[in-house]
């Protein structure tokens, strides 16, 4: 096996065990990006001399006999909308195209202290706003498994470097989706924890109540192992919150006996892929197989609706209004006065603010921040504002009665495996629609997994997504891990 | 034309700056004065990917005004987003408070011509100050930063933001459009200050803009209920201006009025040079400030342990304080309102009462000699403490009453002592002050006085009092002002028969 498709936890066990450096492994993904990148494109900016330096301290600090951090030696991707000291964080915009951070971001300086080799910044929708990494001011990024095809979004870049080996590990972000549906594009392990487990600190905000952190990595122990790294409080977030850290990956293969997994009638829909319908009922099976107990949910206000072959949900649509609504203040910041493009010559301070940002932002941001002001504008702000977080606590209180009677509850990623380079671009609504099934977990703050369970005939990945109470995280992993050790999808690499 | 008779209808907004050592949400200092943008971080310059983190002493001092105001407090109260766009707010919007206030509907009272006024206040709430702009006239003259002349050249024409204020933490502080004149604005304005000097929130230094205030005035016929069109003042930056800039406003909505047209509905500048309000921009066109709860900040829960410490913390606020100082005090009105205003001043009253000096004497000699050193001086109370504390405060007043100075020779010695800082006793012994009241030293002298002035001493003999009192003022010359006056008064009744 070629060192760049080891998982986290084989590399580290071979550089601690002393048959390989963190620099032959940091050196391993800088060919394989050299190999690969220029069909995939899952990076914004590669950092090959700061890699190799970074591995060859890790590599020294072992050799004086320091113990080993958590991520010794991993070479890690990083999202572009992770703040990194001194190198370039553009979050795939014009308007933060020179932009350098002053500071790192929380999480950042968490995988560092962890040993871990930030390799290079990925490629996702710009400010994180899409489905499949195709509204990127640099480029679409491609789906490694096919390159005709989107690799998902808007973790796209992270969710693709790890499935083609261009990196061990990665961080993404996910608002309503970001990683658990490019994980389930690209056949990785992705997860969205709890909102309030992962410092936002660092991280571009998009939509401040709905972001949240997360590991895309090659198998579960992989993703277990970063989540350990990151979950720590941090006082600098005040949203974070100071839960203790579990043992995840200590904990993580358990007997599952017992476990309730409930499948929610809104969500097995007439029209849904029938291939990816099978394959997560038979990933539910495998569950059933080992002990777990399989029930029906319901979670009335995550209901979609079918028409016409259009879809329909509540989730979305509240989904729509939140974000947009925080999006248009987050991004706000973007005017050309203090940091990033400013137009060449404005004529005054009004024209310095509107070319600026006429000229950096991308269509489909201009078009979320132009919802979002408008559902927060006077005279609007309760009809869409306020009703949307009404409608965002029924379906959290869903969410916490159907997990009075179950553990986890199992659902599709998306309603179909990934689809084709410019097939929804002209259609920004069937592009929303595709988040039907991830978006409610944000709403709620609660946490998503998305585990590889399949394959279409066309050998595109499938994934599971794997729903749980706030904070437990380790539940959905011991599940995922329990269906990983039934299978092997996860062994499985793109045929690049 | 008839000229009519209005009422004037005032509302005011102020911005108190909290007296905390950091931020609002992130640990810059918050001290004034510094160059340029040296008073930032990531979080206060606005840089992607930071999150505020609440000063829970801004929050708790925002609280403990709204119940010195006698205000209604939120049990859960949160932030909101405020969003506009101006290059000196580095976020382009402010986080401020909207739905939850700290608190709302309180009053003060007020003291107008002797009645009691009662004011309602429409909320008071937290919020994060701006940064500031520097045009291109205060870039070339600011020697706040150091340029060479090519730098200053570079500049020109340029404005550049400074930072220092932003993420500075507010208390906006809004009342009801309850006051009836500008001499009501005025008190109200005093009244504010002197609570939030008590409260210790604030320093309520206008030229440092840690105070600033926004009015709202208009005009409406006497008797007629409804409110005319308002007017909102800005820039306003002492109490003065705000004294002046409603003069004039009233003035000139009355002429609007008198010559039938409409006052506009708008925001006008106050331009202070030039004594007079001009447009700045029309309400018609007013901002959508699309407020919206602020998510990265979690609502601050206020249970009933935290309110009733940060109440048992507020001290008795001047209108009280004065109270008392007339009932339990025996103070005159009018002295202990002077003492109030100034509660360092007001302390150090209080302290030299306790030492046991009697109050009158006490607040006669502060509100006199220790006031004009002070303001001579430019210097604090707190300054005064280190001079002349309120123990030899105390030690100078007992040296009067028992003699040993006179009363005009302890002004000198009380001058200075807050001067030098050296006790009064030494004073008066290395300048040689003690009052003369031994009849030998002084019969020699009140002779010599009533032989070289015949004149008044015919005129004292046949019964002019005023020869008296000249005659004691030429012994006191000639004394260097320390005889004491009894002694002198007995003795010119004494040795009058012996002069021819």
């Amino acid at each position: 096996m070629a060192l760049h498709d080891l998982t986290a936890h084989e590399t580290r066990d071979k550089i601690i065990a002393g048959e390989l450096t963190a620099e032959a492994a940091a050196r391993a993904c800088l060919e394989r990006i050299t190999a690969v990148e220029e069909k995939l494109h899952a990076f914004v900016s590669v950092d090959a001399e700061g890699a190799l330096r970074q591995a060859r301290e890790v590599d020294a600090a072992l050799a004086r006999g320091e113990k080993p951090g958590p991520l010794a030696g991993i070479p890690i991707a990083l999202k572009d909308n992770l703040c990194t000291a001194g190198t370039r964080t553009t979050c795939s915009s014009k308007i933060l195209a020179n932009y350098v951070p002053p500071y790192n971001a929380t999480v950042v300086e968490q995988v560092l202290a962890a040993g871990a080799v930030p390799i290079g910044k990925t490629n996702l929708d710009e400010f994180a706003m899409g489905s499949s990494t195709e509204n990127s001011a640099f480029g679409t990024t491609r789906n490694p498994w096919d390159l005709e095809r989107v690799p998902g979004g808007s973790s796209g870049g992270s969710a693709a470097a790890v499935a083609a080996g261009e990196a061990i590990l990665a961080l993404g972000s996910d608002t309503g989706g970001s990683i658990r549906q490019p994980a389930s594009f690209c056949g990785v392990v992705g997860l969205k924890p709890t909102y309030g487990r992962v410092s936002r600190y660092g991280l571009v905000a998009f939509a401040s109540s709905l972001d949240q952190i997360g590991p895309i990595a090659k198998d579960v122990t992989d993703a277990a192992l970063l989540l350990g790294v990151i979950a720590p409080h941090d006082p600098r977030d005040s949203t974070s919150a100071p839960e203790p850290v579990p043992d995840y990956v200590g904990q993580l293969d358990t007997d599952i006996r017992g476990r309730k997994i409930g499948l929610p009638k809104e969500f097995f829909i007439e029209g849904m892929d029938a291939e990816v319908e099978a394959a997560v009922r038979r990933a539910v099976n495998v569950l059933a197989g080992q002990g777990a107990e399989v029930v029906e949910v319901s979670l009335p206000h995550s209901r979609i609706d079918v028409k016409d072959g259009q879809l329909s949900a509540y989730a979305v649509a509240a989904y729509y209004v939140i974000a947009t609504a925080e999006a248009s203040s987050n991004l706000a910041r973007y005017d050309g006065a203090h940091y990033g493009h400013r137009a060449a010559d404005p004529g005054g301070m009004i024209e310095m603010f509107s070319e600026s940002r006429e000229e950096g932002f991308g269509a489909e941001v201009k078009r979320r921040i132009l919802l979002g002001t408008y559902a927060l504008s006077s005279g609007y702000y309760d009809a869409y504002y306020l009703k949307a977080s009404k409608v965002r606590s029924l379906i959290k209180r869903d969410f916490d009665e159907a997990f009075l009677g179950v553990d986890a509850i199992a659902s599709p990623v998306a309603p179909a495996a990934a689809f084709r380079v410019g097939e929804k671009t002209g259609d920004p609504l069937q592009m929303y629609m595709g988040d039907v099934f991830t978006i409610s977990c944000n709403l709620a703050g609660i946490p998503g997994l998305s585990v590889p369970c399949g394959f279409t005939g066309g050998g595109l990945p499938i994934g599971l997504q794997l729903l749980g109470r706030p904070f437990d995280e380790l539940g959905l992993l011991q599940l995922a891990r329990a269906h990983e050790r039934a299978a092997d999808h996860h062994r499985r690499r793109p045929p690049l | 034309m008839t000229t009519m008779s209005y009422e004037i209808v005032i509302g005011l907004e102020a911005h108190a700056q909290l007296a905390t050592q950091t931020k609002l949400f992130c640990g810059c200092s918050t001290r004034f004065g510094a160059p340029p943008n040296t008073q930032t971080c990531p979080v206060c310059v606005g840089h992607p990917g930071v999150l505020p983190v609440l000063n829970r002493t801004a929050f708790e001092y925002a609280l403990k005004t709204a119940l010195a105001l006698d205000c209604r407090v939120n049990h859960h109260t949160a932030l909101d987003r405020k969003n506009y766009y101006y290059p000196d707010l580095p976020k382009n919007y402010q986080i401020s408070q909207n739905y939850n206030n700290v608190g709302v509907d309180g009053h003060l009272d007020i003291e107008v011509e002797g009645q009691t006024r009662r004011v309602r206040i429409h909320n008071v709430h937290l919020e994060e100050d701006a940064g500031k702009l520097l045009h291109p006239e205060d870039v070339q003259q600011s020697t706040l930063f150091d340029l060479s002349e090519e730098g200053r050249a570079a500049l020109a024409g340029m404005t550049l933001v400074d930072l220092n204020r932003a993420g500075t933490p507010l208390a906006e502080i809004v009342t009801q459009p309850d006051l009836r004149s500008v001499e009501e604005a005025r008190v109200y304005m005093e009244t504010l200050v002197a609570i939030l000097l008590y409260l210790g929130v604030s320093d309520c230094k206008m030229q440092e803009g840690s105070l600033r205030f926004e009015a709202s005035i208009s005009l409406r016929p006497v008797g007629c209920e409804q409110y005319g069109n308002r007017v909102e003042i800005k820039n306003l930056n002492s109490m003065k201006a705000v004294v002046h800039a409603l003069e004039y406003e009233a003035r000139r909505q009355a002429a609007c009025l008198d010559h039938g047209e409409r006052v506009a509905r708008e925001t006008r500048l106050w331009d202070d040079a030039g004594g007079r309000t001009v447009p700045m921009r029309s309400k018609e066109e007013a901002q959508d400030y699309r407020y919206f709860p602020e998510p990265d900040l979690v609502p601050v829960e206020i249970d009933e342990a935290w309110l009733e410490r940060v109440r048992a913390a507020i001290p008795e606020m001047a209108a009280a304080r004065r109270r008392r100082f007339v009932e339990r005090l025996g103070m005159p009105d009018y002295d202990a309102g002077v003492l109030v205003a100034d509660k360092a001043l007001a302390d150090y009253f209080e302290d030299c009462v306790r030492l046991g000096a009697e109050p009158k004497a006490a607040s006669n000699w502060i509100m006199g000699t220790v006031m004009r050193e002070l303001n001579d001086r430019d210097m604090t109370v707190a300054d005064l403490r280190g001079r002349l504390s309120c123990e030899r405060f105390c030690e100078a007043i007992r040296l009067v009453e028992d003699g040993t100075i006179a009363a005009n020779t302890a002004k000198q010695v009380m001058a200075e002592a807050i001067a030098t800082g050296s006790a009064p006793r030494e004073i008066v012994e290395s300048r040689g002050l003690r009052q003369i009241s031994d009849s030998g030293d002084l019969e020699a002298i009140v002779l010599r006085v009533l032989t070289e002035n015949p004149k008044a001493v015919a005129d004292l003999r046949e019964g002019r009092k005023q020869a008296q009192g000249f005659l004691m003022g030429q012994v006191m010359r000639a004394t260097g002002g320390k005889a004491n006056p009894k002694t002198v008064a007995g003795l010119i009744g004494k040795k009058l028969p012996e002069v021819p």
